[in-house]
């Protein structure tokens, strides 16, 4: 390995991507919209619910629990409906997410003691929101119950549970979306820059230019790795920082460590993108390729569904993935403050991942010669 | 006589205002039933003009009628009549020859009944009948040239606008393809042919000759040769370096160009030049001055005011090489095999220190893939290349520090300056400090980079280009040099003054070994390889190919003729020839 | 249009699908991908949590906490580790192994006898997966009412309570969310046929120059188009074919609509994701602007915006304004209705005029957009 020449090479590494408008626009513009968009659209909770009402007592204590849905900040739109035969197409067309039906004698049910019943028809087509809207309506039935049963001088009906939550009290979606997004921002950066590095030189024939001068196969690695990983740093802690004042997500745990982690998430990641470049011809190849192992290490992150309800052979894949090594780090500094150790023990798999994505590379990077 | 198929009155085209416009003013006619050359280097608007006349552009001003009909408004009119071939010849790669052939066919709405015998006309005419299942993308360049001409005169089109046909492609290929073109003239079509190449205005009836947008003559090329006629002269008989009888040359007064032919150098004086004194050549006893028929070129470069000095400063400012090995570099029984198909076998040959060595060859005759085993780009199934006694297998790096590589594309980095790829080729091959800034502050001096440095390598005018990845290639002064086509479309006038380096730099000792298309630029060499169907078919100096191809059908073979002459001698059929 | 007409676009129907069955890239967006993405994300994605891991503190020893834990140990919710004190779990806690942790503390006998109010125990979810959190929370609710009801505690258990809710799931009873995952993932599909490769195939004719050629024959634009749309567009319904194959038979999920309406729906949407494609070509003319756009404006936004995975309803206004534009987001919806309640005119018709209006301004600006002339 030589200095001065590896220099040369990240010199230009970095220049050719930097004074093109449109590496430059492909490197910048991109993490900032998916911040600035997807950090408040990948979201789980359900809000805005439209809720149609069928009232077929119309007394006092029904018209109570029909207010009291209405007044949950869950439901903003809650429309009254007239009769049974309407309930199938309010739910049918969409109109309503959920149908609460209130049964005939619920009032006289409720004012004589006895069992009152109401039902609540969700619409299973969205199958998430069903089941939280579920879990709102529960709560403002058991609330109502208390309520009555303390207006009728019982002792408390039944017991609730003093919900906690560590590390994000209120159960902030934005806590868990903005650092996931570091993780595939970061990703995003290091494979655009260098998946399509061996690539673009190959197409353009400057890559031959490399291969006749006197750099060996590992100073053209070093070469390639090294910009892409200056790139992939400048950018993640600029998205870090604005996690951070702009969106508020607090971050407990030391910095540093996020840093030492992140550098080597970023490794592991530029790994996978020179392997994928050395493998391909033409950028169009390149691209495509990115792109097929961007949807997979999505999926197998976490991010949106939890790994250990997927099948095992599923599970096993995903070690191979750098994402999954590193949002439970990034999550576990910025929230609960993991000790550097911790993330250590988390983290070490992402060095053998970059390794024999690394060396892989530079095998392919003679592959032109054979 | 008919009326003109195209005429331009003041045509111009500017792409952007703060640009210089891509054609300026420009008034000319193209006639039917002629071959019209449309000439010029790289960047002269050659491809804009043919692009005007196909309706694909709008002029910024001027008049143009194609057909009689106005291609800004009745474009479609002009499609149905015209037939076009694009630079890279509009195939579609991943279509077989025949598919091809129908999709032209439909597209030009060529009536289903003479479907089948337009095909098999064109197919024979073009040589393709056996080829007619093969994916378009699998042809060598000649034949992809051939079938993208097919496509375009599928319907027998009234004018032909074909746009640099014959670039990287082999001679053979291009003498099959002028042959072609000439019997659609005779039938009363009229083309227009664009090339960079000089030498082929002078097979066109009429030619155009564009620079920078500028049209600088039309007329018969003849009447251009005609005002340098009784200026050409060829010194023959030289004693000793015929390269330092060039180098003299051009220095004298009254010398307005110089090239080399083989063992003979060639020099057109300026109008009013009293002539050449041999002496001042210092060209030996038994050297003659003979006058000789004049070229396009020679006219050309007569037009332009002539062509650079002969001596190369960065020669000079070269420190002269030791004197090594009797071999510098070798290749040793080169064998490469892909799967079951041999590209190059048993390759053999020597080159000495300070030495031109030209590798020659049809397309896909194995002459790229041997080039690429001895820069050692191509690992060789058998057989070994030499740099320096160094085999570029077992010690890549000490090797590759000896060897300089340019090639056609100019592999420069687009979005880096000129400066920044400076920077970058001194740093790789590892200059560092005072050596590094002398070096790049030298090839700045010499090749007038001053005012470009801060430019993008890509904006870079195309003379410029070549002269950076020149100074890119040789900045760490090497002991050899690969050029892979290095002048591909460069003007003349740039060509010439790159191969006043190269002279320069192999009279101090450097080693060069080129590939090319050119005969002109293989004129320069000591001693040529010729390579066809993965071997070595003849080697020796130009003069001693011409003289084995000399025969009863051919008293005077020029380069291109003994070339075709030679390949054609070791086998009549080139089925042989696959994709590179 | 006339004979002639007709037959230049055939020959450009006909190139093109030679084209795609040559190129290995169509094949691989067109056919392999969606393949691949139904079934990886048919076993991926599965919202329905289960066997969350959790610590169970059992700092009391008495039958009844006992009986508790072994509840919440029988349940298939939960995953459970047992220890005998809440601290030993804060560091499996913190470095994510465990996604919650209840506490049975030593008071729990004494507060169960007296009880009211609030639950004797302690549940503690990590708050950093809040999804996770929130489901944590109502299971470990749900295990501590069936454990009171087993003991015949029915008051406590909330069973008594004057008012009960009998919720009802219609469309998916059990609420599998595959069941509306699954139809969702076929806009994916749709989307990166129409937009990525049309973007990537129609940008490679211009880098090879082959359009050039063309533009220069008697073909019109409007031919040109058509000629690309008609194969890509039975690509997108070979690749809808295909997912929907595998979404029934491999994943049981329910089809209540019929075969005319999915297929009237899909083209819809599939001549929209065309023209965005088209659309992102004619303004990129190198593959590397094209596919980037492509991936940003199409491919995103209908993973995110779409209601494909999140509910667009639930976000943002100005970002729920945003995948109003976007037509993979009226193909979601009726995807889910058609799978799961069947042939519902009155969702499918207003959404896939929505999808015609952004159809058809993409393909009056890609008309315009597409230059006969170079420059």
């Amino acid at each position: 390995m030589n200095g001065p020449r590896i220099r040369a090479l990240v010199i230009k590494e970095l220049l050719a991507v930097l004074r093109d408008r449109k590496s430059r626009m492909a490197l910048i513009l991109p993490p900032l919209l998916l911040l600035a968009v997807f950090s408040f659209a990948a979201t789980l909770e359900v809000k805005n619910v439209d809720l149609a009402v069928l009232d077929k007592d119309g007394g006092k204590d029904a018209v109570e629990l029909a207010q009291r849905f209405a007044g949950s900040p869950y439901f903003t739109r809650v429309f009254a409906l007239h009769a049974q035969a309407d309930v199938a197409p309010a739910l049918e067309s969409s109109r309503a997410m959920a149908v609460l039906v209130i049964d005939e004698g619920f009032s006289r049910g409720v004012a004589a003691g006895r069992q009152a019943t109401a039902q609540l028809i969700l619409d299973g087509r969205r199958s998430n929101a069903a089941q939280i809207v579920e879990g709102y309506s529960e709560l403002i039935v058991t609330r109502y119950n208390e309520d009555l049963a303390r207006l009728a001088g019982q002792p408390g009906a039944r017991t609730v549970l003093a919900a906690r939550n560590w590390f994000n009290p209120n159960l902030d979606y934005l806590w868990f979306t903005v650092p996931n997004l570091i993780g595939m921002l970061s990703m995003v950066v290091g494979l655009v820059v260098t998946s399509l590095s061996v690539a673009r030189e190959r197409e353009l024939g400057t890559f031959d230019q490399l291969l006749v001068s006197p750099l060996s196969p590992w100073e053209i690695l070093a070469g390639k790795t090294l910009p892409a990983m200056i790139l992939g740093c400048a950018e993640s802690v600029f998205i870090v920082a604005a996690a951070i004042l702009l969106f508020r997500v607090p971050c407990v745990g030391s910095l540093w460590t996020l840093a030492v982690c992140l550098a080597l998430y970023l490794f592991s990641v530029v790994g996978f993108g020179l392997f994928i470049s050395s493998l391909c011809n033409t950028q169009q190849q390149a691209i495509l390729g990115t792109f097929t192992f961007m949807i997979p290490a999505t999926l197998l992150s976490g991010f949106a569904t939890p790994l250990e309800t997927m099948p095992q052979v599923l599970q096993a894949a995903a070690y191979a993935n750098p994402m999954r090594h590193f949002l439970p780090v990034v999550r576990g500094v910025m929230l609960k403050g993991m000790p550097f150790d911790m993330a250590a023990e988390a983290v070490w798999p992402l060095a053998v991942i970059a390794v024999a994505t690394l060396a892989l590379a530079g095998w392919f990077f003679r592959r032109g010669l054979e | 006589m008919t009326p003109p198929l195209v005429v331009a009155t003041g045509l111009s085209m500017r792409f952007a205002r703060q640009d210089p416009p891509a054609l300026d003013g420009i008034t000319a006619d193209i006639p039917a039933g002629r071959v019209t050359g449309l000439v010029g280097p790289d960047g002269a608007g050659k491809t804009t003009f043919i692009r005007l006349l196909a309706g694909l552009l709008h002029p910024t001003q001027g008049g143009l009628t194609v057909l009689g009909l106005d291609p800004v408004t009745r474009a479609d009119a002009i499609h149905a009549r015209i037939g076009y071939m694009p630079q890279k010849f509009g195939l579609y790669e991943d279509l077989s020859v025949a598919e091809n052939l129908r999709l032209y066919a439909e597209v030009r709405g060529l009536p289903p009944d003479e479907e089948a015998e337009t095909f098999r006309r064109l197919l024979d005419f073009t040589g393709l009948e056996q080829f007619t299942g093969r994916l378009a993308g699998r042809l060598s360049g000649g034949m992809k040239q051939k079938l993208g001409l097919a496509c375009a005169m599928i319907r027998k089109p009234e004018l032909l606008l074909l746009d640099e046909p014959s670039v990287g492609v082999d001679p053979i290929s291009r003498r099959e393809l002028w042959r072609m073109v000439k019997a659609l003239a005779a039938q009363g079509i009229g083309v227009l042919w664009s090339t960079s190449y000089l030498d082929e205005a002078e097979a066109c009836d009429h030619v155009l000759l564009f620079a920078r947008g500028r049209m600088l003559f039309t007329g018969e090329p003849s009447e251009l040769t005609g005002r340098v006629r009784g200026r050409v002269f060829q010194v023959r008989g030289i004693g000793g370096g015929r390269r330092a009888v060039l180098r003299r040359g051009l220095e004298l007064r009254g010398v307005i160009d110089g090239v080399i032919q083989g063992r003979n150098v060639r020099f057109v004086l300026a109008d009013g030049s009293s002539g050449l004194d041999l002496q001042a050549l210092d060209a030996g006893p038994r050297a003659t001055l003979d006058p000789v028929a004049p070229r396009f070129e020679d006219a050309f470069l007569d037009i332009l005011g002539g062509g650079p000095g002969g001596v190369s400063v960065l020669a000079r400012n070269m420190a002269p090489k030791q004197p090594g090995p009797e071999a510098v570099v070798e290749a040793r029984g080169l064998t490469k095999r892909f799967g079951g198909f041999t590209a190059a076998s048993g390759i053999t040959f020597a080159i000495r220190q300070g030495e031109i060595f030209g590798l020659l060859g049809p397309n896909g005759a194995g002459k790229s893939t041997t080039f690429k085993m001895m820069c050692g780009l191509l690992r060789p199934s058998e057989g070994q290349a030499l740099v320096d006694g160094l085999s570029l297998a077992a010690c890549p790096g000490a090797a590759r520090a000896r060897i300089g590589y340019m090639s056609q594309k100019f592999s420069l980095y687009g979005t880096l300056s000129a400066r920044q790829n400076l920077e970058f080729f001194s740093g790789i091959y590892g200059l560092t400090g005072a050596r590094r800034r002398q070096a790049m502050q030298s090839m700045v001096d010499i090749f007038a980079l001053g005012p470009h440095l801060g430019e993008s390598a890509d904006t870079l005018p195309l003379g410029f280009k070549q002269r950076l990845a020149l100074a890119c290639a040789v900045m760490h002064e090497p002991a050899v040099l690969f050029l892979d086509e290095p002048t591909s479309g460069v003007d003349p006038i740039t060509r010439r003054e790159f191969w006043t380096h190269i002279n320069g730099m192999v009279e101090r000792g450097v080693t060069i070994m080129i590939t090319t298309h050119f005969m002109d630029e293989a004129e320069y060499c000591d001693r040529i390889a010729l390579v066809y169907r993965g071997r070595t078919i003849a080697i020796g100096s130009p003069d001693e190919l011409k003289d084995e191809a000399r025969g009863p059908g051919a008293p005077d073979p020029s380069l291109e003729e003994a070339f075709i002459a030679l390949v054609e001698r070791s086998g009549p059929e080139r089925d042989a020839r696959t994709a590179a | 249009m006339n004979t002639l007409a007709w037959r230049r676009l055939w020959a450009v129907i006909v190139k093109e699908s030679l084209q795609i069955m040559r190129d290995p890239s169509s094949i691989l967006i067109g056919l392999i991908l969606p393949v691949f993405l139904t079934l990886l994300s048919g076993y991926s994605t599965n919202l329905d949590i289960e066997g969350i891991s959790i610590g169970l503190a059992l700092e009391d020893h008495s039958p009844d906490a006992q009986d508790l834990a072994a509840a919440f140990r029988a349940t298939k919710y939960f995953k459970v580790t047992q220890g005998n004190d809440r601290r030993e779990f804060t560091g499996d806690m913190v470095s994510g192994r465990l996604s919650g942790l209840v506490v049975i503390p030593q008071t729990f006998s004494r507060d169960l006898a007296r009880m009211d109010g609030e639950v004797p125990f302690q549940v503690i979810a990590d708050g950093s997966v809040p999804n996770t959190a929130t489901f944590l929370q109502n299971y470990a609710m749900g295990v501590w009412q069936t454990w009171l009801a087993q003991r015949g505690d029915e008051r406590r258990a909330g069973q008594t309570g004057l008012v009960r809710l009998v919720p009802r799931t219609w469309y998916n009873q059990e609420l599998v969310s595959l069941n509306s995952l699954l139809p969702g993932g076929m806009a994916i599909n749709l989307t990166l046929i129409g937009a990525l490769l049309t973007a990537l195939v129609v940008a490679r004719e211009w880098e090879r120059g082959t359009m050039e050629a063309m533009l220069a024959t008697p073909l019109g634009r409007f031919e040109m188009l058509l000629g690309k749309l008609v194969p890509y567009f039975l690509l997108g319904m070979a690749a809808m074919f295909l997912c929907l194959g595998i979404t029934l038979a491999v994943f049981g999920v329910p089809f209540r609509g019929s075969l005319a309406a999915l297929v009237t729906v899909s083209s819809v949407f599939m001549l929209s994701a065309l023209g965005l494609g088209l659309l992102i070509s004619s303004l990129a003319n190198n593959q590397f602007v094209a596919s980037q756009t492509a991936i940003q404006a199409a491919f995103l936004p209908a993973y995110f915006l779409s209601g494909y995975v999140f509910e667009p309803s639930s976000m943002p206004y100005p970002i729920e304004l945003l995948s109003r534009c976007i037509a993979a987001r009226y193909y979601v919806s009726c995807l889910k209705t058609l799978f799961l309640a069947g042939d519902v005119w009155e969702v499918l018709l207003p959404n896939m005029a929505a999808m015609a209006v952004i159809c058809a301004a993409t393909l009056a600006l890609t008309l315009g957009n597409t230059r006969r002339t170079l420059a």
